[in-house]
């Protein structure tokens, strides 16, 4: 992913990252473990 | 300390000019904010420049407004007209002054207040702490070990030591709330939407909210009513006309329905945190309990796409210049930054169903009591804390209670409260979208009571 959004990651931060992205991904589980329906849509504010 | 409505009154009825009250706020800020480290920037000569002006128009016969002579800070997230908002970051320090002030500053300073300084957050607002590696760490001003909580960690500090008597903050997800609690004030974060953000650093727009603290309610509810109104500067600011709150706080709670959050509201929280829930319900005679469903995972969601739009914002600086950045907040922001697409739209799509749940459970009760953060102050540096039996991150539990609701923008008003003996802690209250009146009916039940009030140290 860091590479193809060009955000390279140094080495001396990797670990920190690491733990970060792993603690978000465990969160993120929670969120997508949930079935929300079908016709759920995000709740944009943008007006055309 | 007296509240700024009381300052008012007596600037407008000439028993203190502004001038001297500006002087006296700026002398404590010299003699005392070293100790708190709340300030960084004090804008001596334009607030006492400001300040003559209101007394010039108390002399000539006109009112200044609401808030004449009363001084008052922000956090430096917020565009102050030549100054270079910092956003608590060593990056930001680099970008011109700002052009012109913050809508809700411009507000402020229209009816009276006098602008003195701003203060300290955590960098990007990302953070319950204030414990800033590039411009220090605000204390606790009931005890100078402890954080003041964050990231409006200097507007709190600043009014629970005295200096000020009001201050703007924001609020992500809990970053008026936390510090308000813990350094023993009010705190308010108004429906999504409903202040304008204009001239605000953004942090993760879909949950960004202005706000203020303070030492009374009725300096809530005033505040309140002075920067409600159309911005089109800001794209989500309402264009529902103003309802005015502070002619409706004497009203009573008669009529309305209040209860407890239950279930995730009563657990992963030490026993004082909830205890200061029931010593208000007890006050309230509410014995009522109501379920927020799925709070759990509103958190969740709340903290996927705080990361993903904060990192999305900083994309730029994250590549070029990481070393810039706090350690604090850079891994977090990093690793935001590689949050897939699906995540975060699932956590959008979740945040919809919330709110129509908890739109079902507003049917059925007007105010609801949660306490704002699960525990008092922890110590500067501590990393983890104990809750239930879990040992858990500071930097991410302090906003355990207030995420669920910021995440869908409802009103909150966290009112400060302490057991004997013991540090500050704060019970929000909450309402429907739009029901900040009610709130503040409440509040000032409570108030009145003596259940709850700014806690003064020493």
């Amino acid at each position: 992913m860091s590479l193809l959004i060009d955000l390279p990651i140094p080495d001396e931060y990797r670990h920190g990252v690491v733990a970060n992205f792993t603690r978000i991904k465990a969160i993120a589980q929670l969120v997508h473990s949930f079935p929300v329906p079908e016709e759920i849509e995000a709740a944009p504010s943008f007006q055309p | 300390m007296n509240d700024a409505l009381s300052l008012a009154a007596s600037v407008r009825a000439g028993k203190v000019s502004a001038l001297d009250v500006t002087t006296e706020a700026l002398a404590k800020i010299t003699n005392l904010d070293h100790q708190f480290h709340c300030f960084t920037a004090v804008l001596a000569q334009k607030a006492l420049a400001d300040a003559a002006q209101v007394d010039q128009e108390i002399a000539q016969g006109n009112d200044p407004g609401l808030f004449a002579g009363v001084p008052f800070a922000v956090k430096n997230l917020f565009d102050i007209a030549g100054v270079t908002t910092l956003a608590g970051a060593k990056i930001n320090a680099e970008n011109p002054p700002a052009a012109q002030d913050a809508t809700v500053i411009t507000k402020l300073k229209r009816s009276g207040a006098v602008l003195i300084g701003a203060l300290n957050t955590d960098e990007y607002a990302y953070g319950f702490v204030t414990d800033n590696s590039h411009y220090g760490t605000t204390r606790n001003p009931h005890d100078l070990e402890r954080i003041a909580g964050g990231s409006s960690g200097g507007s709190a500090a600043a009014v629970g030591a005295g200096l000020v008597p009001l201050t703007l903050g924001s609020d992500t997800n809990g970053s008026i709330r936390v510090p308000a609690a813990l350094c023993g004030v009010y705190g308010l974060k108004p429906t999504y939407g409903r202040l304008s953000r204009a001239g605000v650093a953004p942090f993760a727009s879909s949950f960004d909210h202005v706000g203020a603290l303070g030492c009374s309610v009725r300096d809530m509810a005033a505040t309140f009513d002075v920067l409600q109104g159309e911005d089109n500067r800001d794209p989500i600011c309402t264009n529902r006309p103003p309802e005015f709150c502070l002619p409706q706080i004497q009203q009573g709670t008669s009529g309305i329905r209040i209860a407890i959050a239950d279930d995730y509201f009563t657990q992963g929280a030490t026993p004082e945190a909830l205890a200061v829930v029931q010593e208000v319900a007890k006050a309230l005679n509410v014995d009522e309990y109501v379920t927020i469903p799925e709070a759990n995972r509103a958190r969740a969601a709340a903290f996927v796409i705080t990361a993903s739009e904060g990192a999305n914002l900083h994309l730029e600086k994250l590549r070029s210049r990481p070393q810039d950045f706090d350690p604090a907040t850079r891994d977090r922001f990093l690793a935001g930054a590689l949050i897939p697409t699906s995540w975060y739209l699932q956590a959008q799509r979740f945040r919809r169903w919330y709110r129509d749940r908890v739109r079902e459970v507003f049917q059925n009760v007007d105010v609801i009591l949660a306490p704002t953060t699960p525990i008092s102050a922890p110590l500067i540096g501590q990393q983890s804390m104990i809750l239930g039996e879990q040992q858990v991150m500071v930097r991410h539990y302090l906003g355990l209670f207030t995420q669920p609701l910021s995440f869908i923008g409802l009103p909150v008003l966290s009112v400060p409260i302490r057991l004997p003996n013991s540090l500050p802690l704060g019970v929000q209250l909450v309402a429907a979208p739009y029901n900040e009146a009610l709130i503040f009916r409440v509040a000032v039940v409570l108030a009145d009571k003596g259940v709850v009030s700014i806690i003064t140290p020493g």
